[in-house]
């Protein structure tokens, strides 16, 4: 059985998420920003928060991008094995991408990474960069994150060895340290552990996108404590909070591997979500 | 402290302004990252004249989002989104802009590393709220004009008439006073005691 939704309304559909994602914060960031403005005592520090928060109203008013960066599109599907859309969706969703750059507007940002130049309207080869996950059911949920350079350049992966499982802390925080305000902290720190050299990097960019007030354990309250030590602070002018949370995410991995990557999200945690084939 | 500036600047307009304080510009500003930087330097090179004047000038390290709302015209842009980009790809190039041009303020985000050196007694750097790019498009009154748009939307050189930009914090003074360098410095000693 077909799913009742038509490739134009699907393609406005992802227009619109991306709309969203770009203009409005989820409640759960807006609300972890208002709280470390309210705590900071550091001077600068406040300024640099109130100046975060103050953009986040206007950008929604104005219904402008929150960030000039408005980053390069990754997409996120957990397609239900019943659903059958009837059209080639990721056909559909490069579409979605080249209409929200124009209606938005985003800014132009996929490059060819040899010769640099840029394609003008956010597509290119495997760009934008859709994971699909097979899950039961009929539904399919498609969330959006856009990612800015700033935070993501400031990203690592290391093999690390199987005994230096106690020295993972330090590796985030040696990250951390080397990102200083260049990725526009206050942060939020992705953290994938194990599976294999790309499993961790999807796993640490999947962390991400968990809600900022969803309880944490206490390795990863561990790790935010001492990030937060540092006094690193917002835009690395310093102050008490250098990362809002962090989420980490772990996978079995091979007896002589210890893979840690550590994705670094800026202040502007954007992503939102559409789910598709509800009513059937 | 609390500083308004308005530009072109002097030497005396900068030497006054302490790492810490807080400016508010107003005047011109240039748009410029990596590849504006690196077609400055290599101009300079080969002995050619620059379209614009950096003379006095402030550069924002920034790639803004604009529309073009006429026909082709240089002043038909529209700013939607222009808040500071990484000026840590910059660090390398600013050395030898500085040489060259009596540039007086940078504008970026997140600070350089091993520039407050080539800064003393020549320039300020200002931080501006990385992704503040909705407030920092409030504060963009016209586009003046774009150079090398052949670079691209991000990587053209726009000059901007800005009122009252800010609040930008000064992160290196012209007395060589950083304070991105002294939050790192202060981190590595807090993880080299929890290494302990």
């Amino acid at each position: 059985m077909f799913s009742k939704i038509s490739r134009e309304t699907f393609i406005r559909s992802i227009a619109d998420l991306l709309r969203k994602a770009e203009i409005e914060l989820p409640d759960d960031v807006i609300e972890a920003l208002r709280k470390a403005e309210a705590r900071e005592e550091n001077p600068v520090a406040k300024s640099q928060l109130q100046a975060i928060l103050k953009n986040i109203e206007l950008a929604k008013n104005h219904g402008v991008p929150m960030c000039q960066d408005t980053g390069i599109m990754i997409f996120f599907a957990e397609l239900g094995t019943e659903f059958q859309s009837g059209f080639d969706l990721e056909a559909a969703i490069r579409d979605a991408v080249v209409l929200a750059t124009v209606e938005i507007p985003l800014r132009p940002n996929a490059v060819n990474p040899l010769t640099r130049k840029n394609s003008g309207d956010n597509t290119g080869v495997e760009i934008p960069d859709i994971h699909w996950k097979l899950v039961p059911g009929k539904k399919l949920k498609i969330t959006v994150a856009p990612k800015g350079a700033g935070s993501e350049n400031m990203s690592a992966l290391r093999m690390m060895n199987p005994t230096e499982t106690g020295s993972i802390k330090h590796v985030v925080l040696e990250t951390v340290i080397n990102a200083g305000g260049m990725p526009c902290p206050p942060l939020t720190l992705g953290v994938g552990i194990g599976g294999s050299f790309d499993k961790a990097a999807r796993l640490a960019k999947e962390a991400l996108l968990e809600p900022l007030d969803a309880p944490m354990s206490s390795f990863e309250k561990e790790i935010l404590d001492a990030v937060n030590a540092l006094g690193i602070g917002c835009m690395g002018l310093g102050g008490s909070t250098t990362a809002l949370a962090v989420h980490v995410k772990t996978a079995h991995c091979h007896t002589a591997s210890l893979p840690v990557a550590i994705n670094i999200q800026c202040w502007a945690n954007r992503h939102a979500s559409v789910v598709f084939g509800e009513e059937e | 402290m609390e500083h308004h500036l308005q530009t072109p600047l002097k030497i005396e307009d900068i030497e006054k302004l302490n790492a810490g304080d807080i400016v508010y510009i107003s005047g011109e500003i240039l748009t410029a990252r990596d590849e504006a930087h690196a077609r400055i330097l290599e101009m300079g090179e080969k002995g050619e004249e620059l379209p614009f004047s950096l003379e006095g000038a402030v550069v924002y390290h920034c790639g803004p989002l604009m529309q073009k709302t006429g026909k082709g015209e240089k002043k038909d842009w529209r700013v939607v989104s222009a808040g500071p980009t990484t000026s840590g790809r910059m660090s390398k190039m600013t050395p030898p802009l500085l040489k060259a041009h009596n540039v007086r303020v940078i504008i970026g985000k997140g600070g350089m590393k091993n520039v407050s050196e080539a800064m003393k007694d020549r320039c300020v750097y200002l931080a501006y709220t990385g992704g503040c790019a909705a407030l920092a498009a409030e504060l963009i009154t016209e586009v003046k004009t774009v150079h090398w748009i052949d670079l691209g939307m991000p990587e053209a050189v726009w000059v901007l008439r800005v009122e009252k930009f800010g609040p930008l914090i000064v992160g290196i003074d012209t007395k060589g006073k950083d304070i991105f360098a002294e939050v790192r410095e202060k981190a590595e000693k807090v993880l080299a005691e929890m290494r302990k």
